[in-house]
């Protein structure tokens, strides 16, 4: 077989002129990191950081029965947003595991964005469309025409708000509005995937390289950096965002991954409805966790979690925590050893290091 | 732009040693570093640790990967760079002075015949960087 040619962003030679390392991510030829993981991670908890995102998949959802369709194959309720609002939600399988995880945009009734994960994109609009059932609504995969930002930090409303006529401060946490920045039609939307304050902008393709410039200009003087996935990573991770295909995937229901926040049971039918009740009622068997390693040594990804001594599971996401300056990750454990202050072990090499459950998330920005 | 001093030996492994009487010091190359990215925490062996010619003696941790260390030459671990546990970043800032990892005693000064010259070395990452 030979290897697909990773997709590259719209922006490619701008991130080469930057001196960006890249890396292949979810098919996509990505930045991994402009001038150095740590120092753009503390940009984006003490200043801004700019992140190219383009590799996230897009799917519209239009149609008279667009809502219903939405509802049929999400778990949270779709019906709660109001014109303009965001929500995080997930598509479920009948056994109320993950197909995804994803953000819900609605525009009207009638339309919807979806913003999914890049390696999902294909496998998420066959999904939706082979659940439809008469609902009259059409999926279109619109990822190719948009590229998306992330502007993301505490001065990222004070770096934007020069560039566009929509008063930013009217734009709650989890809504989003049109309107032009730096002369360019985009979709101006109060979310992020760092745990700081921030606006994620879905941009025309011909127009991106135009609206990157300008924010990196306009973000100079507040220290605004570029900042690649390796940030993005560990900037989640801090805020315990869950990472599919490491933290959660089509094998954990949404109540082990600890985000049945985001189940509403009495909404109406919807695919994993009848899973994620009975589960709900027995109660799960393990839970994703966040802990902390009493050692200088990172737990890294795929490292085996034991409980005396007996392998009970491996780190789902584990790293060095830039901000807080400790080792920390994510890792399913049997419900039992769930509480926080709870120890167990991690196999490090040839060690075992100590490690303890913790509340989560580990970061949370101050208000 | 990796610099490549003149008065080191280096390895396949992108380890440096620098060697006065029968003591080396030891350490990465800025080309190892730059690839590593952030260093977070570099785990050194004990004072009195013996260890053979290509044998691990540590590993170096950054953000995003982990990698093992390589002996360029058999030799007793004579003195640790004590100031890498609290600052790590040291290796990345300056990887053949104050990121310096370790000073041995050599067992055997001949194995050094086997190391790469300065331009070896950057004729090596040349090809490297090509693959």
């Amino acid at each position: 077989m030979v290897a697909a040619q990773p997709k590259r962003s719209p922006l490619h030679a701008t991130h080469e002129a930057l001196g960006a390392r890249f890396m292949e991510f979810a098919g996509w030829l990505m930045p991994l990191q402009y001038t150095g993981v740590i120092e753009e991670h503390l940009a984006v908890r003490m200043a801004a950081g700019l992140f190219d995102v383009s590799h996230m998949g897009r799917l519209e959802i239009r149609g008279r029965d667009a809502l219903a369709l939405i509802q049929k194959v999400t778990c949270n309720d779709a019906a709660r947003l109001r014109d303009h609002q965001v929500q995080y939600s997930a598509l479920t399988t009948e056994r109320g595991t993950f197909v995804d995880d994803l953000t819900v945009y609605r525009f009207r009734e009638d339309h919807f964005l979806l913003c999914v994960n890049a390696a999902n994109r294909e496998k998420d609009a066959r999904w939706i469309r082979e659940h439809r059932e008469g609902e009259e609504a059409e999926v279109y995969d619109i990822s190719d025409h948009l590229a998306q930002l992330a502007l993301q930090g505490p001065a990222a409303s004070e770096i934007l708000q020069p560039l566009t006529d929509v008063q930013l401060d009217h734009i709650r946490f989890y809504w989003f509005e049109h309107g032009e920045v730096a002369g360019v039609s985009c979709l101006i939307s109060r979310t992020g995937y760092t745990g700081e304050d921030g606006f994620e902008l879905y941009v025309p393709v011909a127009s991106v390289e135009w609206v990157w410039n300008r924010l990196l200009d306009a973000g100079q003087a507040a220290g605004l950096k570029p900042c690649g996935l390796a940030a993005r990573n560990t900037l989640r991770l801090e805020a315990r965002m869950l990472l599919y295909g490491h933290d959660m995937d089509e094998t954990t229901t949404v109540w082990e991954a600890d985000l049945g926040w985001i189940v509403k049971l009495e909404k109406g039918d919807f695919i994993g409805r009848d899973a994620l009740r009975r589960q709900k009622e027995e109660g799960v068997q393990r839970k994703l966790i966040g802990f902390e390693v009493h050692d200088r040594t990172p737990a890294r990804t795929g490292y085996p979690v034991l409980i005396r001594g007996r392998i009970v599971g491996e780190v789902t996401s584990g790293s060095y925590a830039p901000f807080l300056r400790k080792n920390i990750g994510l890792t399913y454990l049997p419900i039992e050893h769930t509480t926080v202050g709870t120890r167990f072990q991690i196999r490090v090499r040839e060690r075992e290091v100590e490690a303890e459950v913790v509340p989560t998330p580990f970061y949370k920005r101050p208000r | 732009m990796a610099t490549y001093p003149e008065d080191c030996l280096y390895t396949r492994e992108h380890e440096w040693i620098r060697v006065e009487d029968d003591t080396g010091v030891i350490g990465i190359t800025d080309y190892a570093q730059e690839a590593l990215g952030d260093i977070v925490y570099v785990e050194l062996p004990s004072v009195g640790d013996h260890f053979s010619q290509g044998e691990p003696f540590g590993n170096v941790e950054s953000v995003k990967a982990v990698s093992e260390l390589y002996m360029p030459v058999s030799g007793e671990i004579l003195e640790i760079n004590e100031d890498l546990a609290e600052s790590p970043q040291l290796v990345n800032e300056d990887p053949y002075g104050d990121g310096w990892m370790v000073k041995i005693a050599l067992s055997d000064p001949t194995e050094l015949e086997t190391l790469m010259s300065a331009s070896e070395y950057e004729a090596y990452v040349r090809e490297e960087k090509e693959k």
